[in-house]
């Protein structure tokens, strides 16, 4: 395989050097995301608290920066437990299976521009792998098995309703994910996350929230929020009902993983929306000598807190979804709007013409679709759905006193 | 592309993808509990997709993991889950007549298809390629516009009566699913709420 086309720093050959800046640049990656985390937990608990006209987290550190620390040594020294019910194996392999996927996902996202290194020309990402941003729904996916098996293995009956919950809900959104990155890779002709940044680094214009016309974007914003099962979408964790969801049973150094799981994806997921939408690293750069490699790194982490604050925002806004609220939108409205908005931009791609008769074959196919949801919907209504092609036809009441007749005799 | 399967990472990739493929498909068949069979599948459609990374096929790696791993097998673990099936079944009972003959018929088909196979063509990539010119795959976005070129040109048939083929499906499924009332019965409710009022 050719690994200079996907990656400038191996033109020259692999060499001691290259292998030196590859293990640098992973280190750096790692020790990023996880101070990252460290901040994003507390900022979270602080935000929310501050919403909610609470003090939160204020005693260790200047506002309570190190909070996330003293939490993280206090589960390192609880117990260890393994429920006598639990599929041992199983249930100690799942954390690991949440956490790896959030790592991986991590890597391919451009974090800056390139950078020269003693003739190297080193990318600041740490890797610009050939299928790109297929990395990051592939892990997405393997990421559905560590809160399913980890429901699963605990032996316990809330933990698996959650598990079950959670491989429905993250394989529906998946399908509208897809679909949205499929817009991206249209109109950037690449799968690679440092192509579909430069293709929007001249400028606002060019970014593509408003290249795609802001849908797939508010589509992509809600079925990643869903896929994370994080708030309004966290069915999974609804401590109203399932206690506390996939990691009940779990205590001390694996529920931690699960907890630091949760807030890397949270980031991940805000830095990969800056990538597709918000054209990642670019941004103004002042003329100042020597330091403008860092700018495009201040620009990306700005617009990723932005997210961040905006997953934060979520949770302590919006009330809870009910489950088939979940499955309702995810089915009905973001798959067919999805789909429907990607078949657009490949007609507009091809011909502006072409766009237009693929708008109008949209617009046909969504009322075809309303008239179908709109039918279903008045089969649900009564338990006896199916009624005759002629003839007079029964009330909701009357069905309703059939059945309780039919019962009463 | 054979060339650079032999240098030594090359075959160092083969022996581990291949070492994990292996592994994977035993457990499936060895291990008792049902979940743990299906995550030894996992374990096989990674190495599969490694193996596809080795032959420089990346996005047909990335698919492989997103539809297989991602999809496929949180269904077959969904189903699991759902119906419980954690217990272990007879395995002397035949539970349908004439089964064994009939699957040690079908695998010795696919030997002898797979030894033809390889008796014609490439060892390694079994077929000669996707692409019926024979030029060997591209890396990168090359890749993905050879497969979707093969796909919607040459292959388009094929693509479009599985298409049909997973449509059909789905409204079969869909049709068990649904246990309608028959109009008949409607009718007859409809006697009954006249009577009643």
């Amino acid at each position: 395989m050719n690994l200079a086309s996907v990656d400038p720093l191996y033109s020259h050959g692999v060499t001691g050097v290259v292998l030196l800046i590859v293990l640098i640049k992973v280190l750096v990656g790692f020790g990023a995301i996880m101070g990252a985390v460290t901040l994003m937990i507390w900022f979270e608990r602080k935000a929310i608290s501050d919403m909610q006209s609470r003090i939160g987290p204020q005693r260790w550190g200047p506002f309570g920066i190190l909070q996330t620390l003293a939490d993280g040594i206090k589960l390192f020294f609880k117990e260890d437990l393994v429920p006598a019910e639990a599929d041992r194996f199983v249930f100690k392999l799942a954390p690991y299976l949440t956490l790896v996927p959030a790592l991986i996902t991590f890597s391919i996202v451009p974090l800056g521009g390139t950078l020269t290194i003693g003739g190297h020309r080193v990318m600041l990402q740490v890797a610009n792998p050939p299928m790109g941003i297929l990395i990051m729904l592939a892990m997405s996916g393997i990421s559905v098995y560590g809160v399913m098996l980890a429901g699963w293995a605990s032996g316990s009956k809330y933990p698996l309703i959650s598990s079950v919950r959670a491989s429905a809900q993250m394989i529906s959104y998946e399908a509208a994910l897809g679909m949205t990155i499929v817009t991206v890779i249209l109109v950037t002709g690449s799968l690679s996350t440092h192509d579909i940044v430069t293709a929007q680094a001249h400028g606002v214009w060019h970014w593509n929230l408003i290249r795609l016309g802001f849908v797939p974007f508010a589509v992509f914003l809600i079925a990643i929020t869903a896929e994370l099962n994080r708030p309004p979408f966290d069915t999974v964790e609804a401590e109203s009902e399932l206690v506390g969801g996939f990691a009940t049973e779990y205590s001390s150094l694996r529920f931690a993983l699960f907890y630091l799981a949760e807030f890397m994806n949270t980031i991940t997921m805000s830095a990969i929306i800056v990538t597709l939408f918000f054209g990642g690293p670019a941004g103004w750069i002042p003329p100042v000598p020597h330091l403008k490699w860092i700018f495009p790194i201040i620009w990306f982490v700005a617009k990723t807190t932005f997210f961040a604050f905006c997953y934060i925002w979520f949770r302590a806004a919006l009330p809870r979804f009910r489950y088939d609220q979940v499955m309702d939108l995810g089915w009905k409205r973001l798959i067919p709007l999805s789909l429907g908005w990607m078949l657009i931009v490949a007609g507009f791609l091809v011909r502006p013409g072409w766009g237009l008769v693929m708008a109008a074959l949209v617009l046909l196919a969504s009322v075809v679709l309303a008239r179908a949801f709109d039918l279903g919907h008045r089969r649900e209504v009564g338990p006896d759905s199916v009624l005759g092609a002629v003839g007079r036809r029964p009330l909701p009441g009357e069905v309703l006193r059939t059945l309780t007749d039919r019962e009463g005799a | 592309m054979i060339a650079a399967a032999y240098s030594a990472a090359g075959v160092l990739v083969f022996v581990t993808a291949s070492t994990l493929i292996l592994v994977g498909a035993i457990g499936v068949i060895a291990v008792k509990n049902p979940v743990h069979a299906a995550i030894s599948l996992i374990v096989t459609l990674f190495g599969v997709a490694v193996a596809f990374v080795a032959q420089s096929a990346d996005f047909l790696a990335a698919v492989q993991i997103i539809v297989y791993a991602g999809a496929i097998v949180v269904l077959f673990l969904f189903v699991i889950m759902f119906l419980g099936v954690d217990r272990r079944d007879d395995v002397r009972v035949e539970a349908l007549v004439g089964q064994r003959p009939l699957a040690l018929a079908g695998v010795l088909i696919t030997i002898a298809g797979l030894i033809t196979l390889m008796a014609r063509s490439h060892w390694v990539t079994g077929a000669t390629s996707v692409s019926t010119t024979g030029a060997p795959l591209a890396t990168g976005q090359g890749n993905v516009r050879q497969l979707g070129t093969a796909v919607f040109t040459t292959d388009l048939f094929a693509f479009e009566a599985t298409a049909v083929l997973l449509i059909i499906a789905v409204v079969g499924a869909v049709l068990l699913a649904r246990r309608e009332r028959r109009v008949d019965d409607t009718f007859d409710d409809e006697r009954n709420v006249e009577v009643s009022s």
